[in-house]
């Protein structure tokens, strides 16, 4: 396979990040985190609500976009709660929420539990046609879970996360869109059957769009027993990590091979819209602890586009055209913000990007304020090479 | 005698080849000796530490540890979780630190979370030895069931144990497992479908063993039992009706065990609830081994002290 030494792209647009701000600094601000986005080639980042405060009123809304127009990395948008504090009690104020900027709502790690008031959220959010993200899992079936449920947890001894949460909850999240013709996002998908569900969803002529992450893309449940082989790796030909390592403790949870591959189908097969980092920095004493008294979470911003050039598109798995049509284009659809293209209007976001870089992944240099990543000291091949944003 | 033995550390035995456990049962014939001699102790581990950190509560696993230890003139410490930093909201890492900078040679550490004693062992220059860690093992108790079996039953090979109850939660379950297998056993599992994990009862059991819902099928013609304990936190947590049922469908009864070859043996890893998963008159009667597996424990315990210390992967030897 050949590809061009340089490749011009539409900037990235991330749709799923955390940026701890306010409230955790310790971990990542605005700032830091806008940072450390424009390092991987992301020149727009969706910032989810989950800090302290919440972000679920419109005073909070600006003051975020405050703050990030005072940094100086990539744009930042913020998505809103859909339920005040996200308790998932009552519905924030939606339009008020829409009409201070927030491009987007979700009560990302907290989903929806009642499935009436989610579909009263759907259903609100249809009057402006406004955009809800779902972490689609089934809280009583995950509740104590520390990664996937499969034979590796059972022989590490630790409590799973079955398949059965995330899929339950996607087949809820899709009947009630369809119900009340809503739009719906479900993010960072990782099991054959939640694939399988919006396949079907989507020829159905149902609105639903969702994201994988790289992190399920690239990785397994193995990983959490110290593997640190990918799918075409021969058995026995990487070394191993000490199991039990935090830094492969995310929610989802890393699935096993077989819903990897799934993800890959979604993604040749137009299932799978777009890629998302969900971005989630902790500080490293944090994740210096047992394994399941760690929180969950992959710092993704500095280490996407590089583990999707070496892992995707240098197996074959996406063409570089469909890297940014999942990275740039149908974020920006999906979102409906500036970006994903150089029409006239359109912001002049440019991402250089160089398939044959040769990209050594180093913790200790990242511009995010946390280091965990699996992926410290690796080598991967593809990366970018240059940015052009112009903020507005 | 030890020739092959060349581990730093004993966290899991899921890894270990057959020889390896073969050394450490022969190991712990030579230790057993030991025990029987008026004045039961021996020299090897003079001048060592052994820190026993116990942050989840032990008795027997402590105790059998540390004359275990003191048998073999070791200097013996204990942290426990109750009264101590831990308890006070001490973090692993910083006990680790702690426990680095007081200079053992060997750390036997018991802990809630499964992967603690990997966590531990990355981080300091001491021997760690794995004495149970949450659902995932507990290497020693499973070496001294493959003793114990072995002795009264001689070669395992082709032999089939019968592993009865909350397999699920249970380190124990895991580490008979991972050393009867290797030494030619074939495991039967049983138990209610809610406490087995999943992915066994569903096509994915580790090799050697299979899984038997029917405590009377699983039973019949076997050649020992390994009763575990119930938590009555099980019946709370909705995995179970109630114990009363679980003592009526999977309680350990001399009508069961009859079940088994003549004289099978019955083992528990201890502590019992004697009439919930095991009866008395089975747990005190003439197949019980519950009691020479307590015995065994030291020896046991004494061998992997030996080793270690003497392994040419020991602190300071490397």
């Amino acid at each position: 396979m050949s590809l061009p030494k340089v490749v011009e792209s539409f900037g990235f647009i991330d749709l799923h990040a955390h940026l701890r701000e306010p409230g955790f600094e310790e971990s990542e601000t605005i700032a830091t985190g806008s940072r450390a986005a424009l390092r991987g080639g992301f020149t727009t980042i969706c910032a989810m609500p989950n800090t302290e405060p919440t972000i679920d009123s419109p005073g909070l809304v600006a003051e975020l976009i405050a703050r990030a127009a005072a940094s100086d990395g990539a744009r930042v948008l913020p998505i809103a709660a859909i339920t005040r504090g996200r308790r998932g009690k009552e519905l924030a104020d939606l339009v008020e929420l829409a009409a201070a900027g927030a491009v987007a709502f979700s009560d990302d790690g907290a989903p929806v539990e009642d499935a009436r008031l989610f579909r009263h959220a759907l259903e609100y959010a249809s009057a402006r046609d406004l955009l809800v993200i779902e972490h689609a899992q089934d809280a009583a079936l995950s509740t104590n879970g520390v990664m996937h449920e499969g034979a590796i947890s059972a022989r590490l001894g630790l409590s799973g996360i079955p398949a059965a949460a995330e899929e339950a909850a996607v087949a809820r999240d899709i009947a009630l869109a369809r119900l009340v013709g809503a739009r719906l996002h479900l993010t960072h998908l990782s099991t054959a059957g939640s694939v399988e569900l919006v396949r079907r969803a989507k020829a159905d002529g149902a609105r639903i769009t969702c994201d994988v992450t790289p992190h399920h893309l690239a990785m397994t449940d193995e990983w959490v027993a110290g593997s640190r082989a990918f799918a075409w790796d021969v058995p026995g030909s990487v070394a191993r990590a000490t199991p039990y390592d935090s830094s492969t403790k995310v929610n989802p949870p890393l699935r096993s091979l077989a819903d990897v591959r799934a993800l890959w189908r979604g993604l040749a097969d137009g299932t799978v819209d777009a890629i998302a980092t969900d971005h989630a920095p902790h500080h490293y004493d944090e994740k210096r602890v047992e394994f399941d008294r760690a929180p969950f979470g992959i710092t993704g911003l500095e280490t996407a586009v590089s583990l999707c050039f070496d892992r995707l598109v240098h197996r074959g798995l996406v063409p570089v055209a469909r890297l940014v049509e999942l990275l740039s284009i149908n974020p920006a659809r999906i979102m409906r913000v500036p970006g994903g293209s150089l029409a006239e209007g359109m912001p002049a976001d440019m991402s250089i990007l160089a398939p044959d870089l040769h990209v050594t992944v180093s913790a200790a240099r990242m511009r995010s304020r946390s280091k965990n990543t699996p992926f410290d000291g690796w080598s991967l091949r593809g990366g970018v090479a240059a940015l052009h944003a112009l903020r507005p | 005698m030890s020739a092959r033995w060349t581990r730093r550390h004993v966290l899991d035995t899921d890894d270990w080849a057959r020889d390896e456990i073969e050394t450490v049962l022969d190991q712990t014939a030579a230790m057993a000796e030991i025990l029987t001699r008026p004045i039961r102790k021996a020299p090897p581990l003079r001048g060592r530490t052994v820190i026993l950190f116990f942050a989840e509560a032990s008795t027997r696993t402590r105790v059998s540890f540390e004359l275990a230890a003191k048998a073999l003139s070791a200097d013996v410490t204990n942290i426990t979780a109750s009264g101590s930093s831990v308890e006070k909201g001490e973090s692993l890492y910083d006990t680790v630190r702690t426990l680095e900078a007081l200079g053992g040679d060997i750390v036997v550490i018991r802990h809630g979370a499964s992967g603690a004693p990997y966590f531990v062992a990355e981080r300091t220059g001491a021997a760690v030895i794995n004495a149970g860690d949450g659902w995932h093992a507990h290497p020693s108790q499973g070496l001294l069931d493959a003793f114990t079996l072995r002795a009264a039953l001689g070669d395992l090979g082709g032999k089939r144990v019968v592993i009865v109850g909350d397999v699920l939660h249970s380190r124990v379950a895991r580490s008979d497992i991972n050393t009867l297998v290797p030494l030619g056993a074939r495991v039967t599992l049983s138990g209610p479908p809610t406490l087995i994990p999943t992915a066994w009862r569903c096509g994915e059991l580790p090799p050697g063993v299979t899984y038997e819902p029917d405590v009377d099928a699983a039973l019949d013609g076997a050649d020992a039992a390994i009763v575990l304990r119930l938590q009555r936190e099980r019946q709370e947590t909705g995995l179970l009706p109630s114990i009363r049922e679980y003592s009526r469908v999977w309680g350990i009864t001399e009508a069961r065990v009859s079940r088994m070859r003549p004289n099978a043996p019955v083992m528990h890893p201890g502590p019992m609830n004697e009439g919930v998963e095991i009866d008395a008159a089975v747990a005190h009667g003439s197949r019980s081994l519950i009691e020479q597996q307590v015995t065994n424990g030291v020896a046991v315990r004494m061998a992997l002290l030996y080793l270690l210390a003497s392994s040419p992967m020991a602190p300071g030897r490397a």
